[in-house]
């Protein structure tokens, strides 16, 4: 009651808080998308900028509108297309679920430290930050390379007689997408599991449940928001991901993103790299709107207590 | 005062339910828990009542097995628990903040600890149903917690407490998170349902209303040690050292050597009465012994007019008056700086025609030979 009155209060003023992030989006989210989405339906051009106009104006009179359907035609009858969306999806997936098994036991032994050590923990999670992503990923070829460290090193102790191949291939793929992608999933996991009221694991443990019965049935349910934030955080950017594939993937490796950077760069075509990056914003866009729905519903429902 | 704790003692002779055995609790440098020794009876609802800090909550945490003790031994129905885990024992507690699963809906709340012991469905619906229909919140099955209110979370909580029929039920505060007035109705109503079930219980509260209501014995705690156990009734009217008579009730305390001791009677010199008090029973100690008398409130007669100078009397004027509606509390301060406390009902003065005394007025305060309590420690 107290805090509805508090809102009304508040409204001029929480209308101006909410207009800056608002307009923010408005302008390096929504009007960009615009962009793409107009250009996704003209034609490739010899021209600068290098595609059609959809609207043909003479004299300051709207002549005709053409939107082409062509480019969208194309990604749904070319099977290249369809399996590359699927091939993207599938190595954002798994690396959604291995970051999710890795990160679960380090979020949770990092909620459960002692607080005067979890700064320091949590510090080193995100210590790679500092580092440039590109310079990290460069320092995992450095590694994996047939002459890189790792093999000198194992050589060099007798343990192979000839390098292992780590490089190229969906072992590094993997390896480079969870190792960059990891503090995504353990931040937003730590932040559920710490707060999470240590004395639902006593009465849990009154009434009979053991350890692991207690995390399955308390810790577990209790964390799943935390669960579907990293796994979001993770999810999403992976999709799309471009660097780490084409630096450390293999050449057979199809991900969205690589086909993007072709067709925007290597065959200039505008208007098919737009389509392309339409429909994977189109295919990402759903989950979250179906996510958002379900988190406003718990939170109001909360927000009755 | 010495006879009550043989009292206590004798009475709880009969093979106690519960034997806390020299119970001794360290963490670190500190002592939690200081050799404690309890006998609980089987279906007695006990209070242990204490200052925050004077390792009630220790001793219940031990009990339920969130803590080792250091060193001594629980027995339970004949059974050692002291190295039990918290998920064998069969006792349950109800917590403070009563950690409701938020997840949970009401029943799935109740039905936790049923469904840990692998019972069969039909068995955990109908004890379900069962405790749903005991603390009254049928109505409320599915809703989750956060959807009630404070009180009815409590009986949630105590539900869920005694689903699994538990040997010994541990609260711990189980009204701390209530308002005053919810609490006082609540009291008995948790009381009712208690003894309505039958289960040997256990509270910690620092709160002695709540213990004085609840509890058929008390035991006082402070700095780790049981100092008292006893009926209510026993400990407010013969506390046994200072600090029970001060912690339970508001009391006047003078100190003072002992001048007289006849078999039957003592007179203790109180330089802060500037008289003697007479006390007629008697107590064993030599003279010259440092003791303490301690004179409730309402034992202490408030007199307008003046009084004859002797044991027991003392002259001062009214500091400050405390109206509670159907009494006030008047403070006198005496020659000596000491305020004493007097308990008048309200319909005192009207009754002996007498103008109530005001701020500043000289009065005189006295109390019969038989009131005053002396302690020894």
């Amino acid at each position: 009651m107290n805090l509805a009155r508090l809102m009304r209060r508040l409204k001029p003023g929480k209308g101006a808080v909410i207009a800056v992030p608002f307009f923010w989006l408005l302008l390096f989210f929504l009007v960009p998308f615009f962009i793409v989405l107009k250009i996704s339906f003209a034609e490739q051009d010899l021209a600068i900028p290098p595609f059609t106009s959809l609207l043909q104006v003479e004299d300051g009179v709207l002549q005709s509108l053409t939107l082409y359907f062509g480019n969208f035609h194309f990604i749904f009858t070319d099977g290249l297309y369809a399996a590359t969306y699927l091939s993207s999806l599938k190595v954002a997936f798994f690396t959604t679920v291995m970051c999710l098994l890795l990160g679960y036991p380090i979020a949770y032994a990092i909620a459960r430290a002692d607080p005067a050590r979890r700064n320091v923990l949590l510090m080193l999670v995100m210590l790679p930050f500092w580092t440039s992503f590109l310079l990290r990923v460069y320092a995992w070829m450095g590694l994996l390379n047939e002459t890189g460290l790792i093999n000198n090193f194992l050589l060099s102790i007798g343990l192979i007689s000839e390098p292992l191949h780590l490089f190229h291939n969906d072992f590094s793929l993997y390896l480079v997408m969870v190792y960059a992608y990891l503090p995504f999933m353990i931040l937003p996991l730590f932040s559920h599991l710490v707060k999470m009221d240590m004395r639902l694991l006593e009465a849990a443990a009154d009434l009979g449940a053991g350890p692991i019965k207690a995390f399955l049935t308390i810790t577990l349910p209790l964390s799943k928001n935390g669960i579907i934030a990293g796994s979001m955080m993770v999810f999403i950017p992976a999709v799309g991901e471009f660097v780490i594939p084409e630096l450390v993937g293999g050449t057979d490796t199809l991900m969205i993103g690589k086909v993007l950077w072709n067709e925007f760069f290597d065959n200039n075509n505008w208007p098919m790299a737009s389509a392309v990056a339409i429909i994977m914003v189109l295919m990402l866009i759903v989950p979250i709107a179906l996510l958002h729905r379900y988190e406003t519903r718990e939170l109001e429902g909360k927000g009755n207590a | 005062m010495v006879e009550t704790v043989k009292q206590a003692a004798a009475s709880a002779q009969g093979a106690p339910y519960l034997r806390i055995a020299n119970v001794v609790k360290k963490f670190g440098d500190t002592t939690a828990v200081d050799g404690v020794d309890l006998d609980i009876r089987k279906n007695e609802i006990f209070a242990l009542l204490g200052s925050s800090g004077c390792g009630k909550s220790t001793l219940l945490r031990m009990l339920a097995g969130m803590e080792r003790p250091t060193s001594g031994k629980i027995i339970l129905d004949g059974e050692d628990i002291t190295a039990l885990a918290p998920y064998d024992r069969p006792i349950n507690m109800m917590f403070q903040s009563y950690a409701l699963f938020p997840h949970m809906s009401v029943a799935d709340n109740i039905a936790f600890g049923l469904k840990q012991d692998k019972m069969p469905k039909g068995e955990i619906d109908a004890r379900v149903a069962e405790m749903l229909d005991l603390v009254q919140m049928r109505k409320y099955a599915n809703r989750k917690p956060y959807q009630l209110s404070g009180g009815q979370q409590q009986r949630v909580a105590l539900a869920r407490s005694l689903a699994k029929r538990p040997k010994l039920l541990l609260l711990d505060e189980p009204l701390g998170a209530l308002d005053k007035k919810l609490r006082q109705q609540t009291q008995l109503e948790l009381v009712n349902t208690l003894e309505q079930v039958g289960v040997t219980c256990i509270m910690v509260t620092h709160d002695q209303e709540e213990a004085m209501t609840m509890a058929t014995r008390i035991g006082i705690m402070s700095e780790g040690q049981l100092l008292q156990i006893g009926s209510p009734a026993e400990i407010y009217d013969y506390p046994n050292c200072r600090f029970t008579a001060e912690f339970i009730g508001d009391t006047n305390m003078f100190a003072g050597p002992v001048v007289v001791d006849e078999p039957d009677s003592v007179e203790i010199d109180s330089p802060e009465l500037g008289s003697r008090i007479h006390i007629d029973h008697g107590i064993t100690g030599p003279k010259g012994m440092q003791v303490w008398a301690s004179i409730r409130p309402e034992d202490v007669h408030l007199d307008v007019v003046p009084q004859a100078a002797g044991p027991n009397v003392a002259r001062g004027q009214v500091h400050d008056i405390a109206y509670l509606g159907s009494f006030s509390v008047y403070h006198v301060k005496l020659a000596s700086g000491k305020v004493v406390k007097s308990m008048v009902a309200a319909n005192h003065w009207h009754e002996n025609s007498i103008t109530p005394p005001t701020w500043g007025d000289t009065v005189y305060v006295s109390w019969r030979p038989d009131m005053p309590v002396v302690l020894t420690r």
